[in-house]
C-alpha cells in the first residue's frame, strides 16, 4: 500500500509526468481519439524534458558570464531573460508551476464568468512563465501544498484577467474593435506607454508615415537578434575581463574572444531549445483551454500574444524596440554609477515588449508617444528586476531574472506582502484584489484602477 | 498538404493562427491538411507547402517561398478567405 502511495507521490512530484497527465486530461475532456491523447501526452512529457535540457545549456553559458562580469567590473551582472529563468526555476518548482498553471486557468475562466471582466488569457507560454514565478514566490512563504496551489492559482487567474483589462482601452484604439484583448506579460508597461503617449505626443503624427529601412527586419528573428546582442555583450565583457583571466580560468586556453562568442551562441542555443520544448508542451494544453473556455464563458474576449498588434504599426515596432533598448542601456550606466546590481539589457524583452510599447505609444501619441513611451518602458523593465529579485528566494541569485513589467508588478506585489505579513498577508492581498473585481462588477464602475495592482 | 503559421518567436501568435486555420478548415469541410506553427528562425521552405505570416513579417518571410500575408492576424474573415483561396488553388475545394 505504502509503495503505491510513494509511486503516486513520485508521479505528482515529477513535473514532466504531471504536465503530461494534465494534457491527457484536457484532450480526454474534449473527447479526442485515443491516438491524439497518447500523442499529446507523450509530446508534453518530452517537451518538458526538452525545457529542462535547455536550462542546462543556458546555465552553462551564464556561469562563465557571471565570472567574467565580476572580474571585469567587480559587480554582479544579471541578464533578464524569461526563458532562462523559467527553465532554471522549473527544475526545482516544476510541480507547483504545473498545478498553479492548471488552477490559474480554471480561476481565469471562473473570474471571467462571474465578473464583467470577460478576458480569457490564451497566451500559453506567458501563463506558464507567470505560474512559474508565482510558484517560486509562494514557496518562499512556506505555505503548504494545497493552499499554495489554490492561492497561487487565484493570483494567476486574477493577473490573467486584470492585465488584459488595463491595456484594453488602448488595445481597442489600435485594433479598432473590442473583440480581442492583449494577453502578454508586459501589459502594464504597454498601458503606461499608451497613457504617456496621450500626454507627450500627437497621434496625428504617426510612426507609419516614416519610411524605415527594411534592412532591420531580420532582427525579428529571435535567434539572430539574441545571438547578435549577446555576442556584443559577451565580447565587451570579455575585453574588460582580459585574455589572461579568461584563458586561465574559464576557456581552457582558447582565445578569449572566440570563447566569448561561443558562450553567447550557447545562450541563444539554450533559448532555442527551451522554446522548442515550450512549444511541445503548449500544443496540447492551450487548445484544450480554449475549447473549455469557449463553452463556459459566453461573450468572452480572448487575450492574445503581443505580436497581434505589430501589423497595425510596423514602424512603431522597430522604433519601440530601439528606444526601449536605449532605455535599458541608459539604465545600465545609472546602475554602474550608483553601484546597484547591474541589469544587462535583454534583447528579447526589449524587442517584444519594447515593440509593443511603441505601438501603444504611437496609437495615442504618434512618433513622440512611441519614443517616450517605450524609452520609459525600457527604463522600467531595467529597474523593476532589481526590486523583484530579492523576493524570489534562492532564485534571486542565478544570473538571470524575469523582465517583463507584469512579472514585476505581480511579483513585487506578492513578494512584498509575503515579506511584510507572510502567508496571511498574501492570502488577504489576493482576496482583496478578487473582491475589488467583484465590487467593480457589482457597482458597474467604468474603469479598472490599474494603480491598485501596482501598489 | 501542409500549412504553417509563422511568427517571431513561434509561441503565441503563430499558434493562434494555426488554431484559427484549423477551425476554418473544419468549417470548409476540408480534411487531410496538416497545420503547424514555427518561429521565423526555424521555418524553412520544406516544412510546409504554404506559410501564413502577419504583414509586419512579410519581408523576413520571403525565403519561405509560398507565403500568404495576413493584413491582420486576428481577422477571421480575412483568414477564411485566404485559406479558402489556397484550398481552391490546390484542388481541395
Amino acid at each position: 500500500m505504502n509503495s503505491i502511495l510513494n509511486i503516486l507521490i513520485d508521479i505528482a512530484s515529477t513535473p514532466a509526468i504531471l504536465v503530461a497527465l494534465i494534457a491527457v486530461l484536457g484532450l480526454g475532456l474534449q473527447k479526442k481519439p485515443i491516438s491524439d491523447v497518447v500523442r499529446g501526452g507523450i509530446k508534453t512529457f518530452v517537451g518538458f524534458l526538452v525545457v529542462t535540457a535547455g536550462a542546462g545549456v543556458i546555465e552553462g553559458s551564464l556561469a562563465p558570464f557571471g565570472e567574467m562580469f565580476q572580474h571585469a567590473f567587480n559587480m554582479q551582472g544579471v541578464v533578464p531573460n524569461n526563458e532562462a529563468i523559467v527553465a532554471l526555476a522549473l527544475t526545482k518548482y516544476g510541480t507547483y508551476t504545473a498545478l498553479i498553471m492548471l488552477a490559474g486557468m480554471a480561476f481565469n475562466i471562473l473570474i471571467a464568468r462571474i465578473t464583467r471582466f470577460k478576458y480569457i488569457y490564451l497566451t500559453g507560454h506567458a501563463t506558464l512563465y507567470m505560474a512559474c514565478m508565482i510558484a517560486v514566490i509562494m514557496s518562499v512563504t512556506k505555505m503548504s501544498a494545497v493552499p499554495l496551489v489554490l492561492v497561487g492559482g487565484l493570483a494567476l487567474g486574477l493577473a490573467n484577467t486584470i492585465f488584459p483589462a488595463i491595456a484594453q482601452p488602448f488595445t481597442k484604439q489600435i485594433t479598432k474593435n473590442d473583440s480581442v484583448a492583449l494577453g502578454h506579460t508586459g501589459n502594464f508597461g504597454y498601458a503606461l506607454s499608451g497613457f504617456i503617449g496621450k500626454y507627450v505626443g500627437n497621434k496625428e503624427k504617426s510612426t507609419e508615415d516614416i519610411n524605415f529601412p527594411k534592412g532591420l527586419s531580420f532582427l525579428r528573428d529571435s535567434t539572430v537578434s539574441i545571438t547578435l546582442t549577446m555576442g556584443i555583450v559577451y565580447t565587451i565583457v570579455a575585453l574588460f575581463a582580459g585574455n589572461d583571466f579568461i584563458s586561465k580560468n574559464l576557456s581552457n586556453g582558447t582565445n578569449y574572444i572566440i570563447y566569448a562568442l561561443q558562450q553567447a551562441g550557447m545562450f541563444a542555443a539554450g533559448v532555442f531549445v527551451i522554446l522548442a520544448g515550450v512549444r511541445l508542451i503548449l500544443a496540447e494544453i492551450v487548445p484544450a483551454f480554449k475549447g473549455i473556455s469557449e463553452k463556459l464563458v459566453p461573450n468572452s474576449i480572448p487575450a492574445l500574444d503581443c505580436p497581434i498588434v505589430f501589423p497595425y504599426a510596423p514602424n512603431a515596432v522597430l522604433i519601440g524596440f530601439l528606444t526601449s533598448f536605449v532605455g535599458g542601456i541608459v539604465s545600465l550606466f545609472i546602475m554602474i554609477a550608483t553601484g546597484t546590481t547591474v541589469i544587462i539589457p535583454g534583447v528579447v524583452p526589449h524587442f517584444f515588449c519594447g515593440a509593443t510599447a511603441g505601438v501603444f505609444g504611437n496609437a495615442t501619441g504618434g512618433v513622440r508617444g512611441a519614443v517616450v513611451g517605450s524609452f520609459i518602458h525600457g527604463v522600467i523593465i531595467s529597474f523593476m528586476p532589481i526590486l523583484l529579485m530579492p523576493v524570489m528566494g534562492d532564485l534571486g541569485f542565478q544570473g538571470s531574472t524575469f523582465s517583463d513589467t507584469d512579472y514585476g508588478v505581480t511579483g513585487i506585489f506578492l513578494g512584498k506582502l509575503a515579506d511584510m505579513g507572510g502567508q496571511i498577508a498574501v492570502v488577504a492581498g489576493v482576496l482583496a484584489v478578487l473582491a475589488l473585481l467583484i465590487g467593480l462588477t457589482v457597482f458597474g464602475k467604468k474603469k479598472v484602477n490599474e494603480t491598485k495592482e501596482a501598489a | 498538404m501542409k500549412m504553417a503559421a509563422v511568427c517571431g518567436s513561434g509561441l503565441g501568435s503563430s499558434f493562434m493562427v494555426e488554431m484559427n486555420i484549423n477551425s476554418v478548415l473544419k468549417e470548409l469541410g476540408v480534411t487531410g491538411i496538416e497545420v503547424a506553427h514555427y518561429d521565423m528562425g526555424s521555418a524553412t521552405p520544406d516544412l510546409a507547402d504554404v506559410f501564413f505570416v502577419g504583414g509586419d513579417l512579410a519581408d523576413s518571410a520571403q525565403h519561405l517561398g509560398n507565403v500568404v500575408v495576413l493584413d491582420s492576424i486576428i481577422d477571421m474573415d480575412e483568414l477564411r478567405e485566404k485559406v479558402k483561396a489556397v484550398c481552391v488553388d490546390n484542388g481541395l475545394l
